[in-house]
């Protein structure tokens, strides 16, 4: 049977017919839909969960391989990060039961803080690496990755980024066969899986000759296809690049590498003495590029046309490989003068009145990755710092140590619920224990908003929806040693305001939790607002436009005529607000800002 | 078949259902027995930023992005956005666009103007090739605004030869059976403002 298929549930369905009893992630774009897919298409037969963090999300795949079991941990490019010190090592320790390890990245940082080459960690980390240029390869690949961790003692990443996670195509899908090996641990495995100075040395050997093995196998590999066309171009390429270049070079010849670490060397040299000139398109990196000049196989066009940032396209290679023969297609409109349309925080979110608070309290705010990061965008303006996931605590704390008592009400972090218990933790312990005293709000809307609504262990659920502990954010902050800790209510402005005043001003450790904040799109929590909506008495509205200084996407200006350019009360204006009541879930929080009692709340 | 892969590029605001029509696009087409590529941007597109999809359909399709300035068919949601694609045409491209206008922050700031006469704009390059919809006004009609997506889906449906039966079926199978009715509607009012 032939279905459409995303190329993450594609990498779900591989995973389930390979017979994966264990699947970790820590959800990131472009790869959250993989464990989405598991468990809830599949969650008979693989045992999912969502992990605090990537790290731990490899670790217990790791785990579940020692016993026996086939296991995956899906991340995004960034997650790799986190999780790359067990990935480093358990390459040394190979696996039991199959180990694969998907890493999703996203060219142009679609959803992203920055940009990366994914590939590297194989050649870093000796591991074998394949990627798929669409759904159907992105099953047969994750299958097949299973049979070469296990036949290879090596876990194996696959590869993808936004263009073939996010795409559909049809998949033409198999049945589930479950692995052979038995589950079980056995203590003799011991010096296999402990990695010691003496053990070390030993599986270090075997990681090389391994790496060995498997370029003699990747030279037959099948998914490594030549296609023979005019023999005067051949293309060496890889995933989605070798679909744009195919789409506007079909009569070139190909060297399609499925397998892209270990380089198949061999193959590379024949087809290079196949053809006359060899042009290698690649996504970000000279990564191919760099190992087969090393070959000493002389390069025709690479890195010199085609650019290493930003993600690629059909127009992209088409103007690089044509050069001056390229005819950009007419332009009718310069379409760079539009309005742009930004993503913003959605009307009534909590995140906009907790932010709107901090922007009248003038501090800088160390930021961090989630929703609420769009908050540095104007006109809230009211994050000043964005590195990765955690960064906002500890930076908060580090600019606290060299400001002193001088940075007092002048600073403080926010992080995300999600956030915070993926790498928030360490650092709030490290204000405490070193005597530190910044402020960290919590910005609890009870899901990974960002990402489309995970769960994580502040939720209560777990992937599949089954009630589970639930952290609570005021015990786990007082036992890291946190005296003064706050909760608020964000849709009470005032209130907001005067508590994160006291607490930047206190010359302590502090945090600040958000309560009954859940986020607007929440499938179970739901804020009742205390109206329906608001709306503007347009009488009194002065045009001041301080209400829009929130960025509501519900609130709007318009310029008045003449006839309207006085107030009920004589004051003189050149505009008037008004609330989209469609859009309008009622936050009030435009009506607390609002200083002259020109928005009200409206009635059903 | 013919050996032609055929364009079409969705374009909307985050929230109003782009992502769903072009889902039932590429069941449709695939079950009318082509090869469909769709690609899109997630992650951000709940937001209220501006999302667009990219659904190609032929005997064998490679990339999954169309080639700037190859579009066949634009499908627009919203008239600014079906303005931001209007390079990405063919000399001999069509146009849908849904009569909506969304405001984007710049333009509810009063810090910059919202485009107008967009459908005339459309014209001066597209003429005879440009199709306005009235997408709200008949979503409403029909019970609820949020089907906009289904009657523009609707009006393209007329662009093919192929059963209704099928189109209405992947329609359906889309959604949960609460709102089949609605959408059914919505649909086949699409499909009579083409008429
Ligand atoms: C290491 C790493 N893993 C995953 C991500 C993807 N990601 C971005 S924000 C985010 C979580 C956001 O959740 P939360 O902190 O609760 O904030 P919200 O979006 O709900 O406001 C995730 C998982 C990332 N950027 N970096």
């Amino acid at each position: 049977m032939e279905k459409i298929l995303q190329g993450n549930y594609a990498i779900a369905r591989g995973a389930w017919e390979a017979g994966v009893r264990v699947a970790c992630a820590y959800p990131g774009t472009p790869s959250s839909e993989i464990l989405t897919a598991l468990s809830q298409e599949y969650k008979e037969d693989v045992l999912t969960e969502w992990s605090p963090n990537e790290k731990v999300a490899l670790e217990v795949a790791i785990g579940a391989s020692f016993a026996g079991a086939r296991a995956m941990a899906s991340m995004k490019h960034v997650g790799l990060n986190v999780a790359s010190d067990p990935f480093m090592t358990v390459s040394y320790t190979g696996v039991k039961g199959g180990l694969v390890v998907v890493v999703a990245d996203d060219p142009s940082s679609h959803s992203s803080q920055n940009e990366q080459d994914s590939r590297h960690w194989a050649r870093f980390g000796k591991v074998p690496m394949l990627e798929p240029s669409d759904s159907q390869e992105c099953k047969e690949f994750t299958k097949l990755a299973f049979e070469l961790s296990e036949e290879f003692d090596t876990p194996v990443l696959v590869r993808t980024e936004t263009r073939v996670a996010h795409s559909f195509s049809p998949v033409k899908l198999g049945e589930r066969k479950e692995s052979h090996t038995p589950l079980g641990l056995d203590k003799k495995d011991a010096p296999k899986y402990t990695m010691v100075p003496i053990y070390v040395r030993v599986r270090r050997k075997i990681v090389e000759e391994r790496m060995k093995k498997l370029e003699e196998f990747t030279n037959e590999f099948k998914y490594n296809t030549v296609e023979m066309n005019d023999p005067r171009i051949g293309v060496i390429t890889s995933g989605v690049c070798y679909n744009y270049t195919k789409e506007v070079f079909p009569e070139y010849s190909y060297l399609k590498l499925g397998m892209i670490w270990p380089l198949p060397k061999k193959l590379i040299s024949e087809f290079s003495r196949k053809v006359k000139k060899i042009i290698i398109v690649e996504q970000l990196d000279p990564f191919l590029e760099t190992e087969i000049r090393a070959m000493g196989i002389k390069i025709f066009h690479g890195k010199d046309v085609i650019p290493n940032h930003y993600e690629l396209s059909p127009e992209i290679v088409e103007r690089a490989l044509k050069g001056k023969k390229y005819k950009p297609p007419k332009i009718r409109v310069h379409t760079e003068g539009l309005p742009p349309r930004p993503p913003n925080l959605c009307s009534g979110c909590s995140h906009r009145a907790l932010f709107y608070a901090i922007k009248r309290l003038g501090l800088f705010t160390f930021g961090d990755i989630g929703c609420y990061t769009l908050a540095t965008a104007p006109p809230l303006n009211a994050i000043h710092s964005t590195i990765c996931m955690g960064a906002g605590v500890g930076g908060a704390f580090g600019a606290m140590k060299v400001l002193g008592k001088e940075g007092l009400g002048k600073c403080c972090a926010v992080i995300g619920d999600s956030t915070f218990l993926h790498a928030g933790i360490p650092p709030l312990m490290d204000i405490v224990y070193n005597k530190g005293n910044s402020t960290t709000i919590i910005l609890d809307n009870q899901t990974t908003g960002m990402t489309g609504l995970q769960e994580h262990p502040g939720t209560g659920y777990t992937v599949t929806g089954d009630p589970t502990h639930r952290i609570n954010f005021e015990e786990l902050a007082r036992a890291l040693g946190v005296k003064h800790i706050r909760k608020v209510d964000p849709y009470n402005l005032k209130e907001t305001m005067e508590v994160i005043k006291e607490e930047v001003e206190r010359d302590e450790p502090s945090v600040i939790i958000t309560v009954n904040s859940p986020c607007m799109l929440h499938r179970r929590e739901k804020r009742k607002f205390e109206h329906p909506f608001y709306k503007v008495l347009t009488e009194k509205c002065r045009g001041c436009g301080l209400c829009l200084e929130a960025g509501c996407p519900a609130i709007s200006w318009r310029e008045v005529t003449e006839e309207e350019s006085l107030t009920q009360d004589g004051h003189k204006r050149k505009g008037v607000v008004q609330i989209n009541r469609l859009q309008c879930p009622g936050c009030g929080l435009c009506s607390q800002i609002c200083k002259f009692e020109a928005i009200v709340p409206g009635e059903a | 078949m013919e050996e032609r892969v055929t364009n079409v590029l969705l374009s909307g605001v985050g929230g109003q259902g782009t992502i769903l029509a072009s889902d039932i696009l590429c069941s449709v087409f695939h079950e009318m027995g082509y090869d469909v590529k769709k690609s899109e941007v997630h992650g951000m597109a709940q937001r209220g930023g501006d999302v667009t999809t990219h659904f190609r359909f032929g005997k064998k399709v490679y990339s999954p992005l169309i080639k700037y300035g190859e579009v066949d068919y634009l499908v627009s949601m919203e008239l600014l956005e079906g303005l931001r694609y209007i390079n990405w045409l063919k000399r001999e491209g069509k146009v849908l666009l849904n009569l909506q206008e969304i405001f984007p922050p710049a333009v509810n700031l009063g810090k910059m103007k919202y485009p107008e006469d967009i459908v005339s704009q459309f014209k001066k390059y597209f003429n005879g090739r440009v199709y306005p919809i009235q997408g709200l006004n008949l979503a409403i009609q029909c019970g609820d605004p949020r089907a906009a997506n289904i009657v523009i889906l609707g009006a393209f449906s007329t662009f093919f030869e192929f059963p209704e039966e099928v189109w209405e079926r992947n329609l359906l199978s889309h959604l949960p059976p609460k709102i089949h009715e609605l959408n059914l509607k919505a649909f086949r009012a699409g499909r009579g403002a083409m008429s």
